[in-house]
């Protein structure tokens, strides 16, 4: 027994040996490395690094909707070098265990959290009320606290935008979307996609595939060829993967990227990619965060005008004049001159919704719970 | 009519797989085994097959390791219930979990590898013709394979003397082991066969039916396919019809919606699902139906020695 014992007390002596030979070989390296150039005004002196923590409801590794979080991620890495240490946790489902995530993240001892998808909002609440001094970002949420804040990015924007590009290089004028959850931002997505098609074209038809899921790329393969099928020949989609634009390309129709670029997945069918930029926002955040101007209880909804949105990697079979209108819409959308949700809008049964020349405002844009005109199919409630 | 034609392609081709990986398990359940790990084995053989063409190009070899992996999950699942005889309907749910927790954890560097672009076929002069070739005749050649392989095994059950030695084991395992024929071999044979084809029907769909990889990506098909065998009482060419009305569902929700049809999309989600438990329902008030093709032993362990 002396002698087991008298071994287990080596091993752990070594054992402690080399972890405490590691912590001091990383608090070496996490020690801010001096200014080369002394700032001459007297700061405070540096505190250690704001650890910041990320949870993301998918794999990194989407290509979609958590890649592109993941990249604004790394930005603010590479913006804020050793003032910050991020960390992320991957594949959190939106259930009971999102809030066990966070607590954990949070009890880690990061100062700034952010929940990435909608089903996060509930978790985050109960979480923020527990742990006072962290500060919580919620995206797509509507719900706040002293200490937690939302924010989102007008994804509509780049929907349009895809629309418009849709709307010219149709040939059966049937456009198909698959999407995933029916809350009113895929909604608004669908909606708006179908009115850039419809400001080229206005016997534009939209046909919609409901999948019941983010991220099911199957479900999306066998949705995007059912549309294909019924006669679309260019497909959007508002889920996470790439299968979409898979399929277009496997059968040979045409699609777009959505959240991140994904012209590599489809390069004969890809006609653009509607991408979200986390970056600036995430930057920002963090900022506040460093210099102690963070404020809760608000709300952000950045778009193309904070660099959030944007439509990139156009093909080049887009003809010049279309890609000139796309230019426009961007310098419309950046100094505020140009609205999507710009009456006369209507709805499906052809009721009016925004009386002509009516500008719609977030309220209206955050409760769309009904199909524009041209859209085809009943909306599930 | 030209929409209807393509409904009919895509179900064929959702019902390809369905009806791949339940022939492997029918020629399971006829030797006596029912392996509840369709599942597992199909995850984990879609993501060797994936890997595989992801490292080498080629489909076919996508396939075979797709094959390989399933086996060797039949086979480890065969030792088991057949030498150890641990009960076969547990240790098959335990392979359909690991299946899942193991496909996902070996698969993380996988999620965002891409394919390589795949040649589309057509059968010369039936491809062109108008309805029936794009409903019957572009198919990926697996689709044609796997019917072949529903007359082989057809042929193999019923006209061979190895058919009727399998078909022999799965009714009764004494008395063929009293006329010396090695009974557990046999089985684990049969085991490893289904591994196999549940395996090939696995890396159909990581390579050909939904190029990629993600975590669970087989999404229920494997406990459908075993659904089928009981479906189709056991019989081959049953297997093949029921898989295509199946895939035919699963692909009808999506045709309805894009035609608008009211229906909401969650009931048209539980279609197949509810299509197999009335199934189920019907043929077990039908003691014929079930006793006449039934394996007499499915499920039971057979101890040589007793």
């Amino acid at each position: 027994m002396t002698d087991l014992n008298k071994r287990s007390l080596i091993k752990l002596a070594a054992l402690t040996a080399v972890a405490s030979a590691a912590l001091i070989g990383c608090g070496k390296k996490e020690e801010p490395a001096p200014a080369p150039e002394a700032a001459p005004v007297a700061e405070a002196p540096k505190a250690e690094p704001l650890k910041v923590a990320f949870a993301y409801v998918g794999p990194v590794g989407d290509g979609g909707w958590t890649f592109a979080h993941d990249n604004a991620r790394k930005a603010v890495e590479a913006e804020f070098g050793d003032r910050v240490v991020t960390t992320f946790v991957e594949n959190v489902p939106e259930s009971a265990d999102a809030e066990r995530v966070l607590r954990d993240l949070a009890g880690q001892g990061n100062k700034l959290v952010f929940g990435t998808t909608f089903g996060y909002m509930e978790p985050m609440l109960k979480v923020a009320a527990d742990f006072k001094d962290v500060k919580f970002e919620h995206a797509t949420g509507y719900k706040q606290a002293e200490n937690l804040r939302t924010y989102d990015s007008r994804t509509y924007e780049g929907a349009y935008l895809a629309g418009v590009i849709a709307g010219a290089m149709t040939q059966s004028n049937t456009l198909g979307v698959v999407a995933s959850v029916p809350i009113p931002e895929v909604i608004r997505n669908i909606n708006s996609f179908t009115l850039g098609a419809q400001s080229m074209n206005p016997k534009i038809k939209t046909k919609v595939v409901w999948v019941n899921a983010w991220f099911d790329p199957p479900k999306e393969t066998e949705a995007a060829t059912s549309l294909l099928n019924g006669g679309a020949d260019i497909l959007m989609q508002n889920t996470d993967s790439s299968a979409v634009l898979q399929t277009a390309e496997k059968m040979g129709k045409r699609g777009f990227g959505w959240d991140s670029d994904m012209t590599a997945y489809g390069p004969k069918a890809h006609l653009g990619s509607a991408v979200i930029n986390w970056a600036p926002y995430y930057k920002k955040a963090v900022a506040e965060a460093l210099d102690g101007s963070w404020q809760g209880n608000t709300g952000s909804w950045w778009g193309h005008k904070e660099g959030a949105i944007d439509l990139v990697s156009i093909a080049e079979d887009v003809p010049a004049e279309v890609k000139a209108r796309i230019d426009e819409i961007k310098a419309g959308l950046k100094d505020g001159s140009f609205a999507i949700w710009k009456g006369p809008i209507a709805d499906q049964d052809g009721k009016e919704v925004l009386a002509d020349g009516q500008v719609a405002d977030d309220a209206f844009l955050g409760g769309i719970k009904f199909y524009v005109k041209g859209v085809e199919g009943k909306l599930p409630n | 009519m030209e929409s209807i034609a393509l409904l009919i392609a895509a179900s064929l081709n959702a019902g390809t797989v369905l009806a791949i990986a339940s022939l492997g398990l029918l020629i399971n359940e006829k030797a006596g085994i029912v392996n509840l790990g369709a599942e597992g084995m199909m995850l984990c053989a879609a993501l060797a097959g994936f890997a595989t063409v992801v490292h080498t190009g080629s489909t076919l070899a996508g396939f075979a390791a797709g094959m390989a992996a399933g086996a060797v999950l039949a086979a480890a699942f065969g030792v088991l219930v057949i030498w150890l005889n641990t009960n076969q309907y547990a240790t098959g749910l335990a392979l359909s979990l690991f299946g899942a927790g193991f496909s996902a954890f070996a698969g993380t560097g996988y999620v965002q590898e891409k394919l390589p672009e795949q040649a589309s076929f057509a059968l010369p002069l039936l491809g062109d013709m108008p309805l029936l070739g794009p409903a019957l005749f572009r198919h990926h050649p697996m689709v044609y394979v796997c019917v072949g392989l529903v007359l082989a095994l057809m042929w193999f059950l019923w006209r061979t003397r190895a058919g009727l030695v399998l078909r022999s084991v799965g009714e009764s395992p004494e008395s063929a082991h009293a006329l010396g024929y090695p009974v557990r071999r046999i089985r684990l044979l049969a085991v490893v066969a289904g591994g196999a084809l549940c395996g090939l029907a696995g890396a159909y769909v990581s390579t050909v039916y939904t190029p990629l990889w993600v975590e669970g990506m087989i999404a229920g098909k494997g406990w459908i396919a075993l659904a089928l065998t009981t479906f189709a009482t056991w019989r081959p060419a049953r297997v093949l019809l029921g898989a295509y009305l199946f895939g035919g569902l699963t692909m009808l929700q999506f045709h309805l919606q894009g035609m608008g049809v009211q229906v909401p999309s969650q009931i048209l989600t539980m279609m197949p699902y509810l299509a197999t438990v009335v199934v189920l329902v019907l043929i077990s008030r039908n003691p014929t139906w079930i006793r006449i093709n039934m394996p007499a032993s499915m499920g039971k362990p057979f101890y040589p020695g007793a």
